[in-house]
């Protein structure tokens, strides 16, 4: 269970306060308006933003304090996912430790890993020799590698077409709740919310509500959210 | 860049090897000196000499860089590249080529005498002038044209279908704009001549501040008259250089000149003329060295190769010392801090080492370590101006991936901050490397005969007049340094990924 219990994360002057739980194992969909704070409450999570009150914990556990690495976190953001100047394979490898060339163990899981997310004989290939919804199924293979609790995306697939943009979203969510992970993911899009997520989170001028189920949001969302939603 | 204690370590060692040289230069002086009425001349003439000089090749490049800026023709990217070539030219190789042309015995007098035509002297402060444009004017087409690039060609389509008038409309607004930094920035340059003073200047009416050092150490041994100057110099240096800092726009050693942006205005003849006459300018020198220095060649002494040796090993270890500071400093505050070594005299910065070295080594045996530290100095600026953005780039774009990776420490480095820096890392470990290269500074204070780099040895064969074993040296000379840039720069490019 993530416990924001009256939080404060602080992005430059911003600051965005939350005061709930998310359950594990569940995926959070968080939506509103643009500057509201939505990335602001993931990167506050992931340790990018300061926390100035507030305690954040993950199955009972403070992390608040802990450096973003060796948080039960592994995030995919809204662009440079990748490191341009190493391959599909280096890039997803870095999910097991900083080295390029690792053991034959480590590989098989990597190559495991890239045939789970369909890029197959791709290893090789630096991102820009990729399609953008390659790139994406790269930094995913990453991110489910990392074998962290919990799953942040901050609308990483934004970028890309409406209909690989929900393939990617829906091949996403099925991975991480096969692996077990908890998923908090940004959305502009309320279909997606309701299609993929369990529960909502709102956010709005620098406060973000606590999770309502999908469903409920929608056809009953707080007053702060009718103007966006409509 | 925050990475830890690094960054202010190397603060602290750029610091340390500014003001410590300085300030030890201060205390075996006694403190400091009046000027006397022969310095405040030197005053004089350096302010006068760069204010000249950054006038002229300002006022040569705005034709010349309009011209490239609008003519299309075979040969043009080639042009706007040789054109960086003077930056990275050892200064005495120029000096050479300049007396070839225009010296008293050179191709231009020649020309002239049958028309019965006085001869020429390049020698005095004309000389210095000449030769400060000849090192400028490329840098300042460079900038300027930059500014022409800039304005979007479809401002230029809009005026001629309206027939608007193209100065007053669009370019008055840039050149107002670029103009002041690209005369500051030559203006700073300029300020701190010294071996286009030694070899042309000299005398009560052509002696830069730098030379007055040279001549208080060298002849007086007067150390707080070297002082002095030397804190003259730096205040003047420190001031010029906050002043260009602030109106220079645009990268100066940019890429990406190679465009042409159509224009209906303006006499083909007349730019023809500009680029014509100032490719002669630029290229007449350079071809004396290389037809005169073809036979010289023969003639080198064998005390040449190794002079060339020494030389390349400065250059090297210039390229991994300046490196290795700037990579830490690439900061805005580094950045600023590191415009001390620029504006403090190389030949200060070189004694006072020699005099905080003095008591455990002898001097004669450190000057080359020495000359590559001053290098290292002077190079830093230059480098940090290379890689601050792309350090920034990298931090923009992958700081949060990498702490979300835990990449940290050397691993950072190994994995994220040197593959992206490659290109910028390899074009300033290239100008580094040519700049030590063909350094004619300190060294020419303390190094014993038969001990000197290589510019040195080719002064020193001047002074001899062997002449055509000078225009040897001279094609070696800009051999190596052109060559150590193209190595370097080039080893940055191959197999980097621009993505």
């Amino acid at each position: 269970m993530l416990t924001l219990d009256k939080v404060t994360f602080m992005n430059g002057g911003f600051p965005l306060s939350a005061d709930f739980t998310i359950d594990a194992h569940s995926v959070v969909a968080v939506i509103g308006p643009s500057g509201a704070g939505k990335s602001t409450l993931l990167g506050g999570i992931a340790g990018f933003h300061e926390q100035v009150a507030g305690r954040l914990t993950w199955r009972g556990a403070a992390i608040g304090a802990v450096p973003p690495a060796q948080r039960p976190v592994a995030m995919l953001f809204q662009d440079n996912n990748l490191f341009p100047h190493l391959t599909v394979f280096q890039n997803v490898a870095l999910a097991l430790g900083p080295s390029l060339r690792p053991d034959a163990g480590a590989r098989a899981r990597i190559m495991d890993m890239l045939a789970q997310v369909g890029l197959e004989g791709l290893a090789e290939r630096k991102p820009a020799a990729l399609s953008g919804g390659q790139q994406s199924r790269a930094a995913l293979a990453r991110a489910l590698l990392q074998d962290r609790d919990l799953m942040l995306m901050d609308e990483p697939f934004s970028a890309l077409g409406p209909a690989l943009k929900d393939r990617m979203l829906d091949l996403s969510v099925e991975l991480a709740k096969a692996a077990g992970r908890t998923v908090v993911m940004v959305t502009h899009d309320p279909d997606d919310a309701v299609r993929v997520a369990d529960t909502i989170v709102g956010v709005a001028a620098g406060r973000a509500f606590a999770p309502q189920p999908a469903q409920d949001f929608l056809r009953n969302p707080p007053e702060a959210f009718i103007d966006y939603l409509s | 860049m925050a990475r830890g204690a690094l960054p202010l370590i190397a603060a602290f060692v750029v610091a340390g090897l500014v003001i410590g040289p300085v300030a030890a230069v201060l205390w075996r002086g006694g403190g400091f000196t009046a000027l006397s009425p022969a310095d405040l001349d030197a005053l004089r003439f350096t302010v006068w000499q760069a204010i000249w000089s950054a006038a002229i090749s300002v006022a040569l490049a705005v034709p010349v860089a309009r011209a490239l800026a609008r003519r299309s023709f075979p040969g043009r990217s080639a042009l706007i590249s040789v054109m960086g070539a003077p930056f990275i030219l050892p200064v005495i190789v120029a000096v050479l080529g300049l007396l070839a042309v225009f010296g008293g015995n050179g191709v231009l007098n020649l020309l002239l005498a049958p028309l019965g035509v006085p001869k020429l002297d390049i020698y005095g402060a004309h000389g210095v002038i000449l030769a400060h444009v000849f090192f400028n004017l490329p840098l300042a087409v460079r900038l300027i044209l930059q500014g022409w690039l800039a304005i979007p060609s479809e401002r230029f389509r809009v005026a001629a279908s309206l027939g608007a008038p193209v100065f007053r409309l669009l370019e008055w607004p840039m050149l107002r704009r670029i103009v002041p930094g690209a005369f500051a920035v030559i203006f700073v340059i300029c300020l701190g001549s010294f071996a286009v003073a030694l070899t042309l200047g000299g005398g009560p009416r052509a002696t830069t501040v730098e030379l007055a050092i040279y001549q208080a150490f060298k002849f007086d041994f007067d150390l707080g008259k070297a002082a002095s100057l030397a804190v003259v110099q730096l205040v003047l240096g420190l001031g010029a250089g906050a002043v260009a800092l602030l109106l220079a726009r645009g990268d100066m050693l940019g890429a990406g000149l190679d465009r042409v942006v159509q224009r209906w205005d303006g006499s083909r003849l007349l730019d023809a003329l500009w680029i014509g006459a100032a490719a002669l300018f630029l290229l007449a020198p350079l071809s004396a060295i290389l037809l005169a220095g073809l036979p010289g060649l023969d003639d080198l002494p064998a005390s040449i190769w190794p002079a060339a040796l020494r030389s390349l090993a400065i250059s090297l270890g210039a390229v991994v010392l300046t490196t290795a500071l700037a990579l830490p400093l690439a900061t805005r505050a580094g950045e600023a801090a590191s415009l001390l070594g620029i504006s403090v005299s190389g030949l200060v910065l070189g004694t006072g080492l020699f005099v905080i070295a003095q008591p455990f080594v002898r001097p004669s045996s450190i000057a080359l370590p020495v000359t590559l530290l001053v290098n290292v100095l002077m190079a830093l600026p230059f480098v940090l101006r290379i890689l601050r953005p792309g350090v920034e780039a990298v931090q923009t774009d992958f700081a949060r991936l990498s702490a979300s990776l835990g990449l940290s420490g050397w691993a950072l480095w190994r994995i994220v901050y040197l593959p992206r820096l490659r290109r910028p890392m390899g074009f300033a470990a290239g100008l580094t490397g040519a700049l030590a290269m063909g350094d004619l500074g300190v060294i020419t204070l303390f190094s014993r005969p038969g001990e000197g780099t290589l510019p040195l040895a080719m002064y020193r064969l001047m002074g001899a007049y062997q002449m055509q074993a000078a225009y040897g040296a001279a094609l070696l000379l800009v051999t190596l340094s052109l060559a150590v840039f193209w190595v370097f720069d080039r080893g940055g490019r191959v197999d980097a990924d621009a993505g």
